[in-house]
C-alpha cells in the first residue's frame, strides 16, 4: 500500500529553480522533459468532460470529486498566496480537468495493479537502475491513460545545533497529476510536518471511515544522538531509516484516492513554507498506540451491540487483530535474523583479522599465500553480510513494523464505524424521549410548551435521518476502504517479497563468485 | 540412545589431515559409533596384513577414556620423546544437542505437531553434526598412530586394537603410574623453554620462534571461527522462526495473500537448511582444521620442550662431570651420565628435525585439502541456494 505508482522517480532536472515560479503550469509545457506528459493532456481534453455524476452514495470518488470542486473555489489562496493572478486563470482550467482527475485516478487503481512490479527500494540501493525503470515506466504510460505520481524523500540535512536542531527532508515529487502547479517540484520538510500532515488528514477523514496510513514513530533517543551531533553510523542508520519511513508514510498517503485530493497533501507536497505544526506530542509513537488504544476500550466498553446485518464486520475486525498478533510474531522473528546477521558480519570481520595474522605468520609461502586471499574472502563475506543485513532490515522488517501499524490503522477505521453508529443509536434515543415528552406534554394539556416539543422532535428526526446516512455511508466505505486496503496488502506484500527474495539472490550470486575466485588460490597450495 | 553410521555421508575421508589409510598392511576406520548418555561407544574397524595381529580383519569397540589412556601411555614412553605425539582426540561434547532435547521433551504439550517435528528434525542434525565431529578426530588419532613407523608397532597400541575386553581395568593401573609426572613436565617444560635456554642448532632456534607465534595466532583463529559459525547457525535459526511465523499468518488467511506468504515459508524452511549446512560445513573443514592444528601444534611444542629438557639434562650432566673432576670422585659415574645425556639428546635432536619436517608437509597439504573442500562446498551450497531462489521468484512472480 505503498507508492501511487510507487516507482522510484528518474533523478530529477535541477528543481530549485521551479519551486519559486510556479507561473508556468506545464500543461503545454515545451521544456517538458517526458512527452507523455503532453500526450496524456491531450488525451485528457479530448476526453468528454462530464462531471462525474454522483447516483450512489457508496462511491468514493464522485464524492471526492465533489469535495474538491468547491475546494478549488476557496482554497486555491491557500495553496500558493504569493501568485494570485496565474493561479485564477489557471483554476477555471483545472476545474475542469479535475473531474478527469477523478476518472482518471480510478483508471490507476486498475492498472496499476499490473504496471508496478517495480521495487520499493531505498534510495540508496536502486540509483543504479532507475534510468531503466524510467523507460518502463514511458512504455507502459504510453499504453493506458495513466496518471502518475511519484514522491521521494531525499537529503536529510541537519539544521541548526544543539537540543534545538532538527532534520530537513527534501521531498520531492514528480508527476503528471494536473491539480499539481508543476510537474517536478520538491520543498523542504521536517518530522513534526509529516505529524501535522497526519494530524489534518485525521481529524477529516478518518469520521468518513478512511484507514489513514499512520506516520513513522517518534524517536527520543534516536533523535538525541542526532541533534547532539553524533557522527556514528548508528546515528546515520537512525536518519536512514527515518527518511525511509517517511517516503513510504507519503507514498502511501498519495496512494490512497481520497486523500491525495485532500488540500493539505497537495499543500504539503507544493508549499514551500509550512506553518509549524504544533502538539505533535500526541501522535508520537507511544502517544498515537494509545489513541487507538482508547479507541478500541472506549468500543469495548460500548453496552449496545452492534446488531450487525451480516457478519462481514464483526468476523473482518477479528480477522484483523488475528493478523496484527501474528504479524507482530513475525515482525520480532525477523528482527532477530537482522540481528543475528548484523552479529555474523562483526564475527566475520573478525575472524578476517585472524586469518590474516595467521597468513602472515605462516611459513610456506603459497599457503602464507591462500590464507591471506581467504582472508579477503572473508573481507567481501562480511560487507555481503552487512548489506544483507540491511536488505532484511528495509524490505522485510519495516514493511511488517509499517502493516502492524497500518492494521492498527485499519481497526481504528471501524472504530469509526462504531462511533458513528452509536452517535445514531443516541440520536434515536433522544428522539424516542422526545416523542414521550410531547405525547406527556399533550396528555398534561400544556399546549404552550408543545410547539418546542414538536421542534424538538423535527430537529431530531431530521438529526436521526441524517445519521442514519452517514452510518451507510461509512459502513459502505470503511468496506470499500478494507478491501483497497487487502488488496495493496497483498499486492505490496508480493513486491516486497519478491525483492527480498532478489537480495538474498544477489548475495548468494556474490558469494559464488568470491568463492570461486578464490578456489585456484587453495589449489595453488603446495 | 542415538546410532549413527556413517554410510548417509559421501565423504568417507573426512580426515583433517592427510588421508592416512594409503598403506594397505594396516587400516583403521571408525564405522559407527553409539551415544549412551554420557558414554560414547565407537566401533573400531581394523583391516590389516601385518603377521603382528591375530586375525586379518576385525571390529572392536572402544570408549573416549581408552583413547585418552593410549594418548596418556605413548606420551610417558620416554622411547618416543623425540617424535610428535599426536594430539588426543577432545571428550565429545554433546551438551548442546542435549539442551536443546530438554527444552524439546519440555515444550511438547505447548507445540503443535508441526513445530515439535521440526525441532525434533533440527536436533537430529545437531547430534549428527557433533557425531561427525567427534568420530572424525578420534578416527584421525588412530589412524595417525597406524601411518607411523614407529607409533603402529606400540605394545599399547596393539593391546588397545586387539583386546576382546573392556580397557578399563588395564587402564587404571596406568593412570595411576604415569598420572602426576606428566603434568608436572608441561608445566615446567614452558618455562625451561621460556627461559631461553641456549640453542645450538639454527633449526630448532627457527623452528621454536615459529611454532610459539604461529600456536598463539592459530589458537586466536580457531575461536574466531567458531563465533563465526555459531552466528551462522543463529541465521540459519531465525529462518526457522521466520518460516513459522510466516506459515501461522497464512494458516488465517484465505486469499492471494496467503500463496505469497506461503511460498515464501518454504523458501525460507529450503534457505534454513541449506543455511545449516554451510555453517556445518564451514566448522567442519575450517574450525576443525584450526582445532585439530592448534593442538597438532602444541605437540610438536611439546617436543620441542622435551629437546630443550634434554639439553638442559646435558649441560647439568657437564657441570656434574667437572665438578667430579675437580674433586676427583665419581667421575666414572658423571662420564658416563653425561655420554647418555649426550646420546639422549643427539636422538632428540635427530628424530626431532625429521618429525618437525614432515608436520610442515602434512599441515600445508591437511590445510590445502580442507580449504579445497569447503570451498567446493560453499559454492555447491551457493548455487543451491541461487536456484533455490531463482524458482522461487519466478513462481511468486508468475502468480
Amino acid at each position: 500500500m505503498s507508492g501511487g505508482c510507487g516507482r522510484n522517480p528518474p533523478p530529477f532536472p535541477d528543481n530549485e529553480d521551479q519551486e519559486a515560479e510556479l507561473d508556468t503550469r506545464v500543461l503545454d509545457s515545451d521544456e517538458d522533459d517526458d512527452d507523455e506528459g503532453e500526450d496524456i493532456f491531450t488525451g485528457a481534453r479530448s476526453k468528454p468532460i462530464t462531471p462525474t455524476s454522483a447516483p450512489d452514495e457508496g462511491d468514493i470518488f464522485s464524492e471526492e470529486g465533489s469535495y474538491i470542486r468547491s475546494d478549488v473555489h476557496h482554497a486555491t489562496n491557500g495553496l500558493h498566496s504569493d501568485e494570485e493572478l496565474d493561479l485564477f486563470t489557471e483554476a477555471t482550467v483545472e476545474l475542469t480537468l479535475t473531474n478527469t482527475t477523478s476518472q482518471g485516478r480510478r483508471e490507476i487503481i486498475g492498472p496499476t495493479a499490473s504496471a508496478c512490479n517495480t521495487t520499493h527500494v531505498p534510495n540508496s540501493i536502486l540509483k543504479p537502475s532507475i534510468v531503466t525503470k524510467t523507460m518502463e515506466e514511458l512504455e507502459e504510460e504510453e499504453s493506458g491513460d495513466q496518471f502518475e505520481l511519484n514522491i521521494a524523500v531525499t537529503n536529510p540535512e541537519k539544521i541548526g545545533d544543539g537540543m534545538n536542531a532538527y532534520m530537513s527532508y527534501k521531498v520531492s515529487t514528480q508527476t503528471t497529476l494536473p491539480m499539481f502547479l508543476n510537474k517536478t517540484f520538491s520543498v523542504r520538510r521536517r518530522f513534526s510536518d509529516f505529524l501535522g500532515l497526519y494530524e489534518k488528514i485525521s481529524a477529516k477523514h478518518s469520521l468518513l471511515g478512511c484507514i489513514i496510513p499512520p506516520p513513522p514513530q517518534k524517536s527520543v533517543v534516536g533523535m538525541t544522538k542526532v541533534k547532539v551531533g553524533k557522527e556514528d553510523s548508528s546515528s546515520a542508520e537512525f536518519v536512514e531509516k527515518r527518511r525511509a519511513a517517511l517516503e513510504r508514510y507519503l507514498q502511501r498517503v498519495v496512494a490512497h484516492p481520497s486523500l491525495l485530493q485532500d488540500p493539505d497533501v497537495r499543500e504539503f507536497l507544493e508549499r514551500d513554507e509550512l506553518p509549524r505544526a504544533v502538539n505533535t506530542q500526541a501522535l508520537s509513537g507511544p502517544g498515537l498506540l494509545k489513541m487507538i488504544n482508547r479507541a478500541s476500550d472506549a468500543v469495548n466498553k460500548m453496552t449496545i451491540k452492534m446488531n450487525e446485518s451480516d457478519n462481514w464486520f464483526e468476523s473482518k475486525l477479528q480477522e484483523v487483530e488475528n493478523e496484527e498478533q501474528l504479524l507482530r510474531r513475525l515482525h520480532a522473528a525477523v528482527d532477530s535474523l537482522v540481528n543475528h546477521r548484523k552479529e555474523l558480519c562483526l564475527n566475520t570481520a573478525v575472524l578476517r583479522k585472524s586469518v590474516a595474522m595467521l597468513g602472515s605468520v605462516e611459513e610456506n609461502s603459497a599457503l602464507s599465500r591462500a590464507l591471506s586471499q581467504l582472508a579477503e574472502v572473508e573481507d567481501k563475506m562480511e560487507q555481503l553480510h552487512q548489506q544483507q543485513a540491511f536488505s532484511d532490515f528495509f524490505i522485510l522488517a519495516e514493511l511488517l513494523a509499517d502493516y502492524v501499524r497500518l492494521l492498527g490503522a485499519v481497526r481504528c477505521c471501524f472504530e469509526q464505524r462504531m462511533k458513528v453508529w452509536q452517535r445514531l443509536q443516541e440520536a434515536q434515543s433522544t428522539l424516542q424521549k422526545k416523542r414521550e415528552a410531547e405525547a406527556k406534554l399533550l396528555w398534561a394539556n400544556k399546549p404552550e410548551k408543545l410547539q418546542q416539543a414538536k421542534d424538538d422532535i423535527n430537529e431530531w428526526e431530521s438529526k436521526v435521518s441524517q445519521y442514519e446516512r452517514d452510518f451507510e455511508r461509512v459502513t459502505c466505505t470503511v468496506r470499500k476502504e478494507v478491501l483497497r486496503f487487502e488488496k495493496e496488502k497483498a499486492r505490496d506484500f508480493k513486491q516486497h517479497i519478491v525483492k527480498y527474495l532478489e537480495s538474498l539472490l544477489h548475495t548468494q550470486h556474490r558469494l559464488v563468485k568470491c568463492w570461486e575466485a578464490f578456489l585456484p588460490e587453495a589449489k595453488a597450495i603446495a | 540412545m542415538t546410532s549413527i553410521s556413517e554410510d548417509s555421508d559421501k565423504e568417507k575421508v573426512r580426515s583433517v589431515s592427510v588421508d592416512l589409510n594409503n598403506d594397505a598392511s594396516l587400516v583403521i576406520d571408525i564405522p559407527d559409533a553409539l551415544c549412551e548418555r554420557d558414554k560414547v561407544k565407537f566401533t573400531i574397524h581394523i583391516k590389516t596384513t601385518l603377521s603382528s595381529f591375530q586375525k586379518s580383519e576385525f571390529s572392536v569397540p572402544r570408549q573416549h577414556e581408552d583413547f585418552i589412556w593410549l594418548h596418556d601411555t605413548i606420551v610417558e614412553t620416554e622411547e618416543y620423546a623425540g617424535l610428535i605425539i599426536p594430539p588426543a582426540p577432545p571428550k565429545p561434547d554433546f551438551e548442546g544437542p542435549r539442551e536443546k532435547m530438554h527444552k524439546l521433551g519440555e515444550g511438547e504439550s505447548s507445540m503443535t505437531k508441526e513445530e515439535y517435528a521440526k525441532m525434533k528434525q533440527e536436533l537430529e542434525a545437531e547430534y549428527l553434526a557433533v557425531f561427525k565431529k567427534t568420530v572424525q578426530v578420534h578416527e584421525v588419532f588412530l589412524q595417525r598412530l597406524s601411518s607411523h613407523p614407529m607409533f603402529r608397532k606400540d605394545r599399547n597400541f596393539q593391546i588397545f586394537l586387539e583386546y576382546d575386553q573392556d580397557l578399563t581395568v588395564r587402564r587404571k593401573n596406568a593412570k595411576e603410574m604415569f598420572g602426576g609426572f606428566f603434568k608436572n613436565m608441561v608445566k615446567s617444560a614452558d618455562e625451561v623453554l621460556i627461559s631461553g635456554v641456549k640453542e645450538v642448532d639454527e633449526f630448532f632456534e627457527q623452528e621454536k620462534i615459529f611454532l610459539l607465534d604461529y600456536s598463539s595466532k592459530i589458537k586466536d583463529a580457531t575461536a574466531k571461527a567458531e563465533k563465526m559459525t555459531r552466528s551462522h547457525k543463529n541465521v540459519a535459526d531465525d529462518y526457522n522462526h521466520i518460516s513459522g511465523a510466516m506459515n501461522s499468518i497464512a494458516a488465517d488467511n484465505n486469499t492471494a495473500f496467503k500463496k505469497h506468504l506461503e511460498k515464501c515459508a518454504e523458501v525460507f524452511e529450503k534457505l534454513r537448511k541449506l543455511e545449516d549446512r554451510v555453517a556445518s560445513d564451514q566448522e567442519l573443514k575450517l574450525t576443525e582444521l584450526l582445532r585439530y592444528y592448534t593442538r597438532d601444534i602444541q605437540a610438536a611444542k611439546d617436543l620441542l620442550y622435551r629437546r630443550a629438557r634434554a639439553l638442559a639434562d646435558y649441560e647439568n650432566s657437564n657441570k656434574t662431570l667437572d665438578k667430579a673432576r675437580l674433586k676427583g670422585k665419581d667421575i666414572a659415574q658423571a662420564e658416563e651420565n653425561q655420554k647418555q645425556c649426550l646420546r639422549k639428546f643427539d636422538k632428540l635432536s635427530e628424530s626431532g628435525k625429521k618429525e618437525l619436517t614432515s608436520f610442515k608437509a602434512r599441515r600445508v597439504v591437511a590445510f590445502r585439502k580442507n580449504l579445497i573442500e569447503m570451498t567446493e562446498l560453499e559454492i555447491k551450497h551457493a548455487k543451491n541456494s541461487m536456484s533455490l531462489l531463482q524458482g522461487s521468484i519466478e513462481i511468486l512472480n508468475s502468480n
